[in-house]
């Protein structure tokens, strides 16, 4: 039960993206690019999301188990570091040189694009460079 | 600042974010967890690393599985937009090396920290989320602007 939820969230989630247009590198940067001409539309995405997510994790707030059995795990981790801070700012640096995020990226990988492959290879890397190198707190 | 209405696509862009929702709320609701990218990308790596089971994973990888599919499953109905870079393969390296490196450091992208952190007003996510977006402006400006 539990992995039909796993499968098909992904799915959806993988359609949204392609039709939110963030599966376009291109169209990412553009956002990005606040003195150029600007392209507003991932503001939207963001906005799309968090409409709904709020509403959907104030239900979830009320529940003790999901609907696979397993318990509900919603995170509560409050700490505010410096990894917290840089890890971003890093992310935030690859984002804009590539317009790859994860997600995006494995969607685009998916549909046999060549460069997406050659980003989340890096991108794995970059992971286990990190797991291995750079302690986790 | 200019905005550029001719590629700006509102309503798909906001029916591709409530979709996302959509599919965050399957999987905390199906599943009991959130729907963070990186971390569900990370946990089956660590797995393989440390050479012990995936079967705790299975679900995390069903998850990246339908990530992979969704472009075929479009495909079935209409053509996949259009996508393309403007940077070259060493670009692409050190690109997907900083994002692979920044969102482990900070536990979380645009997915775990962006909609489900936002989502929950959590203020952790939203100083992750300052950083990224405000590094990614950044970057693009001194790509396109100022080198």
């Amino acid at each position: 039960m539990g992995h039909a939820f796993g499968f098909l969230s992904g799915l959806v989630f993988g359609i949204g993206l392609i039709l939110a247009g963030m599966t376009d590198p291109m169209k990412v940067k553009a956002f990005l690019d606040l003195a150029g001409a600007w392209d507003p539309s991932l503001a939207l995405v963001m906005g799309g999301a968090i409409a709904l997510g709020v509403v959907v994790f104030a239900r979830a707030r009320r529940r003790r188990l999901s609907w696979s059995g397993a318990p509900m795990e919603i995170p509560g981790n409050t700490t505010i570091d410096e990894r917290l801070l840089v890890g971003g700012l890093l992310f935030g640096a690859g984002w804009g040189i590539g317009g790859f995020c994860p997600g995006p990226a494995l969607v685009a990988l998916g549909s046999g694009m060549g460069a997406a492959g050659i980003f989340v290879l890096a991108m794995l890397v970059g992971m286990l460079v990190h797991d291995k190198l750079l302690v986790r707190p | 600042m200019t905005i550029d209405w001719i590629h700006f696509t509102p309503w798909a862009s906001l029916a591709g974010g409530l979709v996302i929702g959509l599919a965050t709320a399957l999987y905390l609701f199906g599943n009991g967890r959130i729907a963070g990218i990186a971390g569900i990308l990370a946990s089956p790596l660590r797995a393989v690393l440390a050479g012990t089971s995936l079967r705790p994973d299975a679900n995390r990888l069903l998850f990246l599985l339908g990530l992979l599919l969704a472009p075929w499953a479009w495909r079935l109905v209409a053509p996949l937009p259009a996508a393309s870079v403007d940077v070259g393969t060493a670009g692409l390296v050190v690109a997907g090396l900083l994002v692979g490196v920044g969102v482990r450091m900070g536990n979380g992208c645009t997915s775990g920290h962006g909609v489900c952190g936002l989502s929950r007003f959590s203020l952790r996510s939203l100083v992750n989320v300052m950083a990224f977006m405000g590094a990614g402006f950044a970057t693009v400006f001194v790509l396109r602007h100022l080198l």
